[in-house]
């Protein structure tokens, strides 16, 4: 291996990877028009975009996944007939996948040498591949326990095995897709060192984010795409975030501070949103609930609750959250955000503790009865608990409430009712769909979740639980919900926003709670408190800013 | 022997099934349900050696019924690993075992050699072990409809086929010595004095064992079962190893029915595996996935068979033979349930779910 780099560096060729007017078609759909990108030796391009953009297409074409109508893929300098990813791993392209590809309960060696084995007489020489592979971590500085089960590991552990596992196979390119999604902002400024590392070896990068931040800090070239199409090519140098977003979305954005304000009021708007002027430090509108007065809405003292596998994961949780404010749960995935959501929607049982909401007793509560009670729900996994797919966007408009006046009577659905509020859903919450009667599926990601909030907000609601509200849809959703979330706060319903997205944490909440292994560890202040301090807390750094 | 001496001895053939599945699991700690494993080992040696003091020609005879009948299952067991750590859920074991009975006896019947009848039963488990493959890896058919497929076609086939009239025309395979091993007390006549198929099954069981955990085969069945994307983005292709796993596994099975013609019985009866198939499921869960496991779980359900074998024989006890005949089934449900409640086995993550290449 440490031949191959040798030759490496001796023989580098000018372009590493290269895609020359790549055209993908998926039926009738665009996805790639003309694209052409470039990685040199030694670098990092960024490939920024919205979803939907084409960035994921792009890479699955250079990666061998799927084969371009048009244009011509290089490699290493040499033009290139790819037919499936093994061309590509073959001529030292690696990926680092957004959902990542081991076996969980194997163990790190055997991840990461599977399909390239050293054998003896046809078993797995087990001691060469755990010298390979501690060999390689040492040399970038990737540390992981080659004994450990894939599963044990943390996530940051597990995408420097996935690192190791295309290094492993002597890659010169690592094309890198989505990869700080799933990390803390400490594991992300460590992952985007490590990519800097490999850098200084020679190895050149392909980052898909759409994160501007990151791409901002980490990439030495940027290739902005848009509906297919690169709209633009630059440097973090002569760029600036405001200046890719516009970029990415087609029209200008309000970015400032990663942090929307509501500039337009219009109901069900699609207007484009004014640049709001700088706003040096923009604060919530209102000031914290705590200080108001308000009266607790949900109440949580105590709570545990196991996760699917019987392991606690809320342990003896307690938060409260007023009447006109939003608490937003900071916290990497899987610190138990999950099962508390659930666990106050009565979708998962609660082992212990109480869950009050308008003062009335809630554990244990059905999920039915806590929606009677006043609980707007935006679940986490639309697919699974947001909508029916195979119902109609007019059906999935009532779900929370088909079974009550005027929707039903007499135990019968009144269509005339559920279709007439279908249609009020639509226009208000500017959900685009032909029609109420089209399936939800039809529905793209940041529709479907128009209509969930609005059929959630169209009732008198005291509590919203928001769990991911924005996640995988586009920008220009994500303001419209951020948006609707802002209003009903200022409305006086009580606001609990759980989120992956530190952004948009730190975009909407009044009140931070930083969750992490299953309680909450602190609570902070969104406008004095720092990027690092939250990122610190929601790593397990029980010290620092807290109240 | 009393019928509560009984339960005692089951608990213990609980134990040791589970003693031999995590006994690859590393050795490095004693957890407390490892030595649970070998207390219960413990225990069912100390009993099988006192009822063998107690009277000697009974215990071997009920040793060897367990060895006899765990043969099947674990011949049927491994059949049903190999698919399932490869993603696939077999339940046409039971078809394919009646199928190459059927065959192994009447190639066996008609060309008078009891080898050539091997040869056709293992034939037909492998082109059985074909056809599931083709269904459920190559047309993504439900797998629990093409394996109830294999089933159905083996029992119809097989009933319409039947001669009545046709017999053997010859001794089944009889038992070969081993030498002085054969003479040990115990286990001597149960292991070392037994036909050659017999054998055979053992030294698979070993090689198996070996193979799915350490060879680079068993790796990648592990990762085509798991998680097939990830064995596909690695260069591994996942509908051809599963074809390949699917239909070598078919030929255990095929050995399995061979066994049964021609070693266990020495005829064939129309619907004559009599639900070892689905057994043979139970036995391989029970083992863990695992070829010795299974190999352990099946002489734990073989001996409830024996036991009933035995019990029927001889008239020390006034139980019904009704009675009787149910042992090995109300067993295998109180065991399986009580399994179910003590540590469950996670699934192969993509068991059941046909790989579609993107």
């Amino acid at each position: 291996m440490a031949a191959s780099t040798a030759a490496v560096a001796e023989t580098q060729p000018e372009v590493l990877l290269a895609g020359h007017g790549i055209t993908k078609h998926f039926g009738s759909v665009v996805a790639n028009d003309d694209v052409s990108v470039e990685l040199r030796p030694g670098r990092i391009l960024a490939l920024l975009g919205e979803n939907g953009a084409g960035k994921s297409t792009l890479v699955n074409v250079l990666f061998g996944l799927h084969r371009p109508d048009a244009g011509q893929v290089v490699i290493a300098d040499e033009q290139v007939e790819l037919s499936s990813p093994h061309d590509a791993i073959a001529r030292g392209v690696g990926m680092v996948h957004q959902h990542f590809q081991l076996v969980p309960p194997m163990s790190v060696v055997r991840n990461i040498v599977l399909g390239a084995e050293p054998r003896k007489l046809g078993m797995i020489d087990v001691a060469q591949a755990r010298r390979r592979v501690l060999e390689l971590a040492d040399r970038f500085g990737l540390h992981v326990d080659p004994d450990a089960a894939v599963e044990d590991l943390p996530v940051g552990a597990q995408q420097r095995v996935e690192i190791l596992k295309a290094l492993y196979r002597d890659a010169r390119v690592l094309i890198a897709d989505e990869p700080t999604a799933v990390l803390t902002p400490q594991e992300t400024d460590h992952l985007l060192d490590v990519l800097r590392g490999l850098t200084d070896q020679g190895v050149g990068i392909v980052f898909i984010t759409h994160k501007l931040r990151e791409v901002m800090a980490a990439a030495d070239d940027i290739v902005v795409l848009r509906e297919g199409k690169v709209v633009g090519t630059t440097t973090p140098a002569e760029t600036s975030e405001a200046a890719l977003a516009e970029l990415m979305v087609g029209r200008a954005v309000d970015l400032h501070g990663d942090r929307f304000e509501s500039g337009a009021t219009g109901v069900g708007s699609a207007a484009p949103v004014e640049i709001a002027p700088d706003d040096p430090a923009p604060v919530p509108e209102t000031t914290s609930a705590e200080d108001s007065g308000q009266p607790v809405v949900l109440d949580i003292a105590g709570l545990c609750a196991d996760d699917d596998r019987g392991q606690r994961a809320v342990d003896e949780l307690t938060l409260a959250v007023r009447a006109g404010e939003i608490v937003g749960v900071a916290g990497v995935e899987g610190n138990g955000q999950r099962e508390l959501v659930e666990a106050i929607t009565g979708l998962r049982h609660a082992t212990a503790g109480n869950v009050s909401i308008s003062d009335r007793d809630a554990s244990g509560a059905r999920p039915r009865q806590v929606t009677v009670i006043g609980v707007g729900h935006i679940p986490e996994d639309r697919a699974k608990h947001g909508l029916i797919g195979s119902y109609s966007v007019a059906d999935n408009s009532v779900l929370n409430r088909y079974f009550k006046r005027p929707f039903a009577a007499g135990g019968m659905l009144r269509r005339d009712r559920i279709d007439s509020h279908a249609r009020d859903v639509v226009a208000t919450f500017d959900v685009r769909t032909p029609d109420v009667e089209s399936p939800a599926d039809s529905l793209s990601g940041g529709n479907k979740q128009k209509l969930i909030v609005g059929r959630e907000f169209s009732d008198e609601i005291d509590l919203l639980i928001a769990a991911q509200p924005t996640r995988g849809i586009d920008i220009g959703a994500i303001e419209f919900i951020w948006r609707r979330i802002r209003e009903r706060r200022d409305e006086g319903t009580a606001v609990l926003l759980v989120s992956a997205e530190l952004d948009e944490v730190l975009a909407l909440s009044d009140r931070v709670a930083v969750m992490y292994e299953g309680r909450i560890v602190a609570t902070v202040d969104p406008r004095t408190a720092t990027r690092e301090e939250i990122g610190l807390l929601m790593a397990g750094a029980a010290a620092g800013v807290g109240s | 022997m009393t019928v509560t001496h009984d339960g005692g001895t089951h608990d213990a053939g609980a134990g040791s099934a589970a003693s031999a599945a995590s006994g690859n699991a590393g050795v490095r700690g004693w957890s407390p349900q490892r030595m649970w494993s070998v207390a219960g080992a413990v225990v069912l040696v100390a009993c099988v050696w006192g009822f063998y003091a107690w009277d000697g020609a009974q215990t071997t005879a009920v040793l060897g019924g367990t060895v006899r009948a765990a043969t099947l299952l674990v011949l049927g067991a491994m059949c049903g690993m190999i698919g399932e750590r490869s993603g696939i859920v077999n339940i046409g074991i039971e078809g394919q075992f009646l199928m190459s009975a059927f065959t192994a006896f009447t190639v066996a019947s008609m060309s008078g050699s009891l080898f050539l009848g091997v040869v056709a039963g293992v034939s037909t488990g492998l082109a059985m072990g074909w056809m599931l493959a083709a269904m459920s890896v190559g047309l993504r058919t439900d797998q629990i409809i093409a394996g109830t497929v294999l089933n159905i076609a083996a029992l119809g086939l097989t009933s319409f086929f039947y001669d009545r009239g046709r017999s053997l025309g010859q001794p089944k395979y009889q038992s070969i010595e081993l030498g002085p091993l054969a003479d040990l007390p115990v286990v001597g006549t149960a292991l070392f004095n037994r036909p050659p198929l017999t054998y055979l099954a053992l030294v698979l069981v070993v090689v198996l064992h070996v193979l799915l955990l350490r060879s680079v085969w068993g790796m990648r069945t592990t990762a085509i079962g798991e998680h097939p994307g990830a064995a596909a983005t690695v260069g591994i292709d996942v509908i051809r190893l599963r074809y390949w796993n699917v239909t070598l596994a078919g030929g255990l099975a095929g050995l399995g029915g061979a066994y049964l013609a021609l070693e266990s019985v020495g005829t064939f009866t129309r619907a004559m595996s009599g639900g070892r198939g689905f057994l043979a499921l139970a036995v391989m869960i029970f083992g863990r996935r695992t070829p010795l496991g299974a190999y352990a779980a099946a002489l734990f359900f073989g001996f409830t068979t024996a036991l009933q074998g035995q019990f029927q024989l001889n008239d020390t006890f006034d139980i019904p033979a009704q009675f009787v005949g149910m042992l090995p089934f109300v067993v295998t449900i109180i065991v399986v349930a009580a399994a179910g409640l003590f540590g469950r086995m996670r699934d192969p993550a993509a068991l059941g779910q046909p790989y579609e290449v993107r």
